[in-house]
């Protein structure tokens, strides 16, 4: 396999984006890329989306976007696996030039939420679970984290404290990105006086509804070294996948997908986890977090929680999770999630994260842990910087 | 003769209570609560209907059926005013979910609060006449009554089903007998919501006289009276119409106390007399003869012997009893979330 | 719109009598029931029924209903571990909200669970009621 690198990233404004459509918050975001990386055409395109279908009723987006973007004939497909299509749309790319398919292929990830109703959104979020044996049954997304979450904090004694903590961690971090959906700070009383959407998870551990997109070009070392721009290397890429149904897994407190895919990008990086420094993680709920981070093994189960209130995953802390601020503060468009997280640590690694939220000691090497569903799919990617 | 080789009941556990109806509308609560003997009465929450009643039911009656196999059932009628679909059977869905389908004869019946003991009538005869082994015969209401009018103090829901066979019986049905005339009493016009009724008119002409001269055929036809009887259970739209035809026809209190549900329950519809009878078997002792009178408007009564077997003291406590399911763990609601379990608030779909 | 009659119709057996796969060689139940079994690929099998009683080991309130179930929010949501060790997914019912726990035991009832919009198809299945007798 090729070297394989980020030469350049993109990203649309993200929110409720009232005057952008699907297609053009795919060309915001897309567009930002090339300019970036400095490329002058593309051979392949991987278009991470959810349910496009049932959020605007427009399926078919690898044909739509390429012409869109000005480049009619690209090959070109949508990726989806729930919230982790993003990830794996950047995967698909990876391994297109890993493989010497291809040279230069973009990975993006688009959704446009809101020209639905809620409750439609609801449903289209909602078919990530078996909709058969869970949505069927009354199941939310909200839903099935807050039993996650439940089954927490019952084996480990996990405190509404802590979940809190998530949330205004992230929206501290995010408060410093210019194209979050809520680029504000919010402190625990915010949290915990929101509105319970889900007991235990209220409007303030639950990620929002967001129209945005995200992209990233894709290439050889060698090419990136060309074009003269900063670049990094992903040196490890992992997929794992459970029962969709949360009640089937043999243990609802942990996300095995997330192991799995941790386990496979880390064997694949040579690395070690020590040697991973700060990471985003796919805070779709409050609680995710702490599961996810514990999945990973960075923490025993049941000790993450305690970590992130002691602040071990702030911006300063020993381990900085979520510095682009995480989807609860950035927002979650579902399938540009994964793409926008390799972005950030694209910045990260540049040193070309805005405002205070760039790592201090020039960080080397990040990771990026998208997921699908309640954890029924995860991809993980593990970064370094380009020498 | 055929008779009752299983039987159960289901009820709501939700209840509203006389005054809190009588609040909203500004009625005289005490002329429904000592007046027609309504204290209040079971509610349907939203994911409880006519269908899923008479599931939980019939899955009772298997229980204290000794072992019938689903399969052997021969038939599934369930009398009703409220069955879920317009176009669909009721009946079909019970099968399914006991294991009964497909070699079955289904009917969903339809005789207001009569059907019930229709259906129990016609299973009787499938079984008197040979065709089957068994049939299954469900009395189930989840009925409405229109906000402020009379009968929302009674309108309610349950269900009681009883599996019908020849051998193995808990209850032999001795005689029967059945009387109609055609009587405008009440009545619901295809598509509307609530029904209509006659006020005053739904009482001497109608209930009296049709329970009555069903009560007295059957005495007669039976060379029975009264006094051979150790319990009795007519049709109850209230606490004071059984009341007084038991009294007129020379029943006592005491024979028709543990019948009598609906000062607590309201009226199943359907369900009254039925769900009375299961409420009756539930103390009733090995030997023991009881009277039985529906009342349906339209109208028309249909009337039983039973006599209860050797069986009943092994079976009656194989499935929770009825008295059980009406007085306790109850859940009372306001106007409002009735309002709302009942679909009678108008909001976008 | 998706067909949701036959859809719904196809998993009659699960939701209405709670048929289960159990597999020969793991002699490991599996609701709803399954082709291969998941831990040795064994595709012999044969079908039983779950048990009606079990224990809540999750649960969740539902506060912010979809549309669908507005006229029961909130409504308890719960993962509830049966007699026989299998787990199933299923709204709780017939309770104060407040009062669902984990260790609580429930039983499982027959329900109307969807109503596809006004004129729709009914569906039914289960859901689980506090164990009170």
């Amino acid at each position: 396999m090729r070297e394989v690198c980020v030469v350049g990233v993109g990203m649309s404004q993200w929110g409720e984006i009232w005057r952008r459509s699907l297609r053009q918050l795919f060309v915001d975001a897309a567009s930002d890329a090339i300019k970036s990386s400095g490329v002058d055409h593309l051979d392949g395109l991987y278009v991470g989306c959810m349910s496009s279908g049932l959020f605007v009723g427009q399926e078919h987006l690898g044909a739509l976007m390429a012409d869109y973007l000005g480049m009619r004939g690209l090959p070109a497909c949508r990726v989806e696996s729930a919230c982790a299509s993003g990830g794996m749309a950047v995967r698909s790319a990876f391994f297109e030039v890993a493989s010497g398919a291809s040279d230069i292929v973009m990975a993006a990830g688009v959704e446009k939420m809101t020209d639905c109703s809620g409750d439609d959104a609801t449903y289209a979020l909602a078919t990530a679970a078996d909709q058969e044996y869970e949505v069927f049954n009354g199941a939310t997304f909200p839903g099935l984290y807050a039993m996650m979450a439940h089954a927490h904090m019952d084996r480990y004694g996990t405190t509404r404290e802590m979940l809190s903590a998530v949330s205004v961690k992230n929206h501290k971090n995010g408060s410093m990105n210019p194209v979050a959906q809520y680029p504000f700070a919010i402190t625990r009383e915010t949290v915990e006086n929101s509105v319970m959407v889900a007991d235990p998870l209220r409007i303030m551990d639950c990620s929002p509804i967001t129209d945005g997109a995200a992209a990233v070009i894709v290439t050889t070392e060698e090419i990136a070294k060309k074009l003269g721009k900063p670049y990094v290397k992903i040196i490890g890429s992992g997929v794992g996948t459970d029962t969709i149904q949360l009640c089937q897994r043999d243990d609802m407190t942990t996300i095995k997908a997330a192991t799995i895919a941790f386990e496979k990008a880390l064997k694949m990086s040579g690395k070690k986890l020590d040697d991973i420094t700060f990471t985003e993680v796919h805070d779709c709920f409050t609680i995710a977090e702490i599961v996810v981070l514990e999945s990973i093994g960075k923490y025993q189960p049941g000790e993450a929680g305690k970590a992130i209130v002691a602040g071990e995953t702030a911006l300063d802390g020993s381990f900085p999770v979520n510095t682009s601020g995480g989807l609860k503060s950035k927002g979650h468009p579902v399938g540009a999630t994964g793409v926008a997280q390799v972005v950030e640590v694209y910045k990260q690694l540049t040193g070309q994260a805005e405002g205070d939220r760039q790592l201090k000691n020039s960080p080397k090497v990040g990771m990026a842990q998208n997921m699908g569903g309640s954890g029924a799919s995860s991809v993980v990617h593990i970064m370094e910087v380009g020498s | 003769m055929a008779g009752i080789v299983g039987y159960g009941a289901h009820l709501p556990r939700h209840r509203i209570k006389a005054e809190e109806i009588a609040k909203t509308w500004g009625a005289d609560a005490p002329s429904y609560k000592k007046g027609l003997m309504l204290r209040e009465k079971s509610v349907p929450p939203p994911d409880m209907d006519t269908i899923t009643l008479a599931v939980e039911a019939a899955r009772n009656a298997l229980k204290r059926s000794g072992g019938v196999d689903p399969a052997d059932i021969g038939a599934i009628y369930i009398g009703s005013e409220s069955h879920p679909y317009a176009v669909k059977p009721s009946g079909t869905v019970v099968g399914e979910a006991i294991g009964a389908t497909p070699h079955i004869h289904c009917a969903d019946f339809e005789f207001a609060c009569k059907a019930g003991s229709e259906a129990m009538f016609v299973a009787l005869s499938h079984i008197d006449s040979g065709m089957m082994k068994y049939a299954l015969a469900i009395a189930a209401d989840t009925s409405q009554g229109a906000p402020s009018d009379a009968l929302e103090f009674s309108a309610a829901a349950g269900a009681g089903a009883f599996i019908m066979g020849k051998e193995n019986l808990i209850a032999e049905c001795l005689y029967t007998h059945s009387y109609m005339t055609d009587m405008p009493d009440f009545w619901r016009r295809e598509h509307e919501f609530y029904p209509q009724h006659g006020g005053r008119f739904t009482g001497e002409e109608a209930y009296f006289a049709h329970t009555k001269g069903s009560s007295n055929a059957l005495l007669e036809k039976s060379g029975m009276k009264p006094g051979d009887f150790q319990w009795a259970v007519f049709h109850q739209p209230n606490g004071k119409f059984p009341s007084r035809v038991a009294k007129e026809l020379g029943f006592t209190k005491e024979q028709i106390e543990p019948g009598l549900l609906a000062p607590a329950l309201g009226n199943t519809y359907s369900g009254a007399s039925p769900i009375g009878l299961t409420a009756t078997l539930d103390v009733a002792k090995p030997g023991d003869m009881i009277f039985m009178c529906s009342y349906g408007s339209g109208a028309g009564s249909d009337s039983f012997i039973w006599k209860v077997t050797e069986r009943i003291d092994e079976v009656r406590d194989q499935a929770v009893k009825t008295a059980k399911l009406l007085h306790e763990n109850l859940i009372y609601v306001d106007y409002g979330t009735y309002a709302k379990y009942r679909r009678k608030i108008k909001k976008n779909y | 719109m998706t067909m949701f009659s036959s859809r719904n119709w196809r998993e009659y057996p699960q939701r209405y009598r709670l048929e289960a796969s159990k597999f020969k060689k793991s002699g490991k139940t599996y609701f709803p029931p399954r082709d291969v079994d998941p831990e040795t690929g064994d595709t012999e099998k044969e079908t039983v029924i779950l048990p009606d009683t079990g224990k809540i080991i999750t649960y969740t309130v539902i506060r912010v209903a979809p549309g669908q179930w507005g006229d029961m929010s909130p409504y308890g949501l719960a993962v509830a571990e049966l007699t026989d060790g299998t787990r199933l997914m299923a709204q709780v019912t017939d309770c104060d909200v407040e009062e669902i726990k984990i260790g609580m035991e429930v039983r499982i009832e027959f329900r109307r669970i969807q109503t596809e919009s006004h004129e729709g198809v009914l569906s039914y299945g289960y859901k689980f009621v506090p164990k009170w007798y």
